[in-house]
């Protein structure tokens, strides 16, 4: 199932990705209309970064093409902001909270010339923004899961972008650090930004996401949550895993086992 | 006058290869300093027989052509191999290192270069291997004009380059997100680190090159956490080492770039117990102040 936009922010087309020959994107094709949170959810394994990464040109396609704000990545590159999954770097790098903020306005400045006192008041108002404003100076190794993954989205917001791609910002954060993560996306995408958010947990897809992409190697759906996402679809994505669970829940429904003995 | 032109040698060396080597320990990729220093021997006697001379031109084109080769290879048998990193590494390296020595010994007489040279060097030879012009003015030891003329390039090179280089070492996947051209800065780090490497080793030995690109560094990590002065901190212990590890040799009778070595080890275990944070003293102190407050 596929809801297809017009004028979309983001269009893929017949994409498909393989490492070293074998695809583990297939056919991908969507498209994505403007000011939404969108999820892409999936099983482990079922390419949700590799999306993403291939999205903002780390990984490379093997065929198919991406046009964001209907142009290439290349044309609209300052437009666009990608959040990598926390783990991906090494936090003992020599850096203060500050350091990694002001690398969102790199992008914007070329080789020759440096942060001037404008990068920095941005990345102090998006330190602030994510509730970071008492921790600039502090190395980076000494923060905690939920404020390095603040941090990341601090530098995020720092490029001023136009469409957002996080992959798994909610993984290993506290609740509070979740809650207050999704208030200010949506307080972006009230300011017309489109973000896109590779998420494993479905409890949460609810209430946090406007769109959902459901993917297990090919597309399975693409539309509003609450056309999308419903049972048949999340176990086609899922296919063995909750189909399983599903099986041990329909027995317990026919058999009306009571959840304990009394 | 002999003093200082050594400990000079040794200063320009320590710093070139200290500023490459900081961006080298935070790629996890130290040892690509040690595998380069090595695999550029066949380039270094290719260049010779080529040329015929030792003109540090040819030197660096034909050591700084193999330095490259082999992080390509590694790099390609790292990809598409499937190896990891270090094991990738150490096939590189000693197969080219191997090839080298086997050109040496088989260009004996042609080749005026000899194993124990290329891996200790003699940084004493410094002051008398003078450049001489035509009219028969000395300028100076030889080794001096091509260091610092590496330095500036390294330093330019660092300076330029340092807000790519600091954002590619640190998260590599948005830098090429936000459009920097990640593979080609590796590719220029590498070279550089091939050049300076080569500069540097036929005055103080391959080991003294891979001791400063690594030493230093990993030294500074441990004083601070600011990447501006790390560099810095690495600098400057490059200085202090190379002077004190003059005067040890001096006083000791014995290999002044063992003792520069030896000393850089001395530094670095003072450092790793003394630190004021990140030292095993200030740790044990911290733990047993927590144990008293619980």
């Amino acid at each position: 199932m596929k809801e297809d936009i017009v004028d979309p922010v983001l269009e893929i087309h017949d994409l498909t990705v393989s490492y070293s020959r074998k695809p583990v994107l297939w056919d991908i094709d969507f498209s994505l209309p403007k000011g939404c949170i969108a999820g892409i959810i999936g099983p482990n394994g079922a390419g949700k970064s590799t999306l993403i990464k291939t999205i903002m040109g780390v990984i490379p396609s093997s065929s198919g093409y991406i046009k964001i704000f209907d142009q290439t990545l290349n044309a609209v590159r300052s437009r666009v902001s990608y959040v990598p999954q926390r783990e991906s770097v090494d936090w003992d790098f020599p850096a203060s909270v500050l350091d990694v903020v002001l690398m969102g306005r790199y992008g914007k400045l070329g080789l020759f010339k440096n942060t001037n006192k404008q990068d920095k008041r941005i990345a102090l108002e998006c330190l602030e923004k994510v509730g970071l404003q008492d921790y600039t100076k502090r190395q980076i190794s000494q923060l905690s899961g939920g404020q390095q993954q603040r941090v990341f989205l601090a530098r995020a917001l720092a490029q001023e972008a136009d469409l957002y791609l996080m992959d798994e910002p909610f993984a290993g954060v506290d609740a509070a650090t979740e809650k207050a993560i999704i208030e200010i996306l949506r307080e972006m995408a009230n300011k017309n930004k489109t973000i896109i958010v590779v998420h494993h947990d479905l409890q949460s897809v609810v209430n946090y996401f406007d769109w959902v992409i459901l993917i297990n190697m090919r597309l399975v759906a693409s539309g509003p949550t609450q056309k999308v996402f419903n049972n048949k679809l999340i176990q086609e994505a899922y296919g063995g895993k909750l189909t399983l669970l599903t099986e041990i829940g329909n027995i317990l429904e026919e058999r009306q086992i009571p959840p304990r003995e009394k | 006058m002999i003093a200082f032109w050594i400990i000079l040698t040794g200063s320009l060396v320590a710093i070139s290869c200290g500023l490459l080597g900081s961006f080298l320990i935070l790629r996890k990729m130290s040892m690509i300093g040690d595998a380069i220093s090595h695999a550029v021997l066949p380039g270094i006697v290719i260049a010779f027989l080529l040329s015929g001379n030792r003109e540090p031109l040819s030197m660096l084109l034909g050591a700084g052509f193999f330095g490259l080769l082999s992080t390509f290879i590694i790099e390609y048998l790292h990809q598409k191999a499937k190896l990891q990193t270090d094991a990738a590494i150490g096939v590189t390296f000693t197969l080219l290192f191997a090839v080298g020595i086997i050109l040496i010994s088989v260009f004996t007489g042609k080749v005026d270069i000899d194993q124990d040279c290329v891996l200790y060097g003699e940084i004493a030879y410094v002051p008398i291997d003078l450049w001489i012009l035509d009219d028969g003015t000395i300028m100076g030891p030889r080794p001096i004009y091509i260091l610092s003329t590496v330095l500036v390039l390294i330093v330019l090179f660092i300076t330029i380059g340092y807000k790519h280089l600091k954002i590619g070492t640190f998260d590599p996947a948005f830098a090429t997100a936000i459009g920097i051209p990640t593979v080609l800065w590796h590719y220029l780090l590498m070279g550089a680190v091939s050049i300076t490497t080569v500069a540097s080793f036929e005055s103080v030995g391959s080991i003294l090159v891979v001791a400063f690109l690594i030493g230093p560094p990993a030294t500074a990590y441990l004083l601070t956490d600011d990447l501006k002065k790390m560099l810095i901190i690495t600098c400057i212990l490059g200085v202090l080492i190379s002077f004190f590890g003059y005067w040890l040799a001096y006083w000791l009778n014995a290999s002044i770039a063992g003792c520069m070595t030896v000393l850089l080890g001395v530094f670095f275990t003072i450092v790793f117990i003394f630190a004021p944070n990140t030292g095993i003293l200030a740790k044990k102190l911290k733990s047993n102040k927590n144990a008293i407050s619980i």
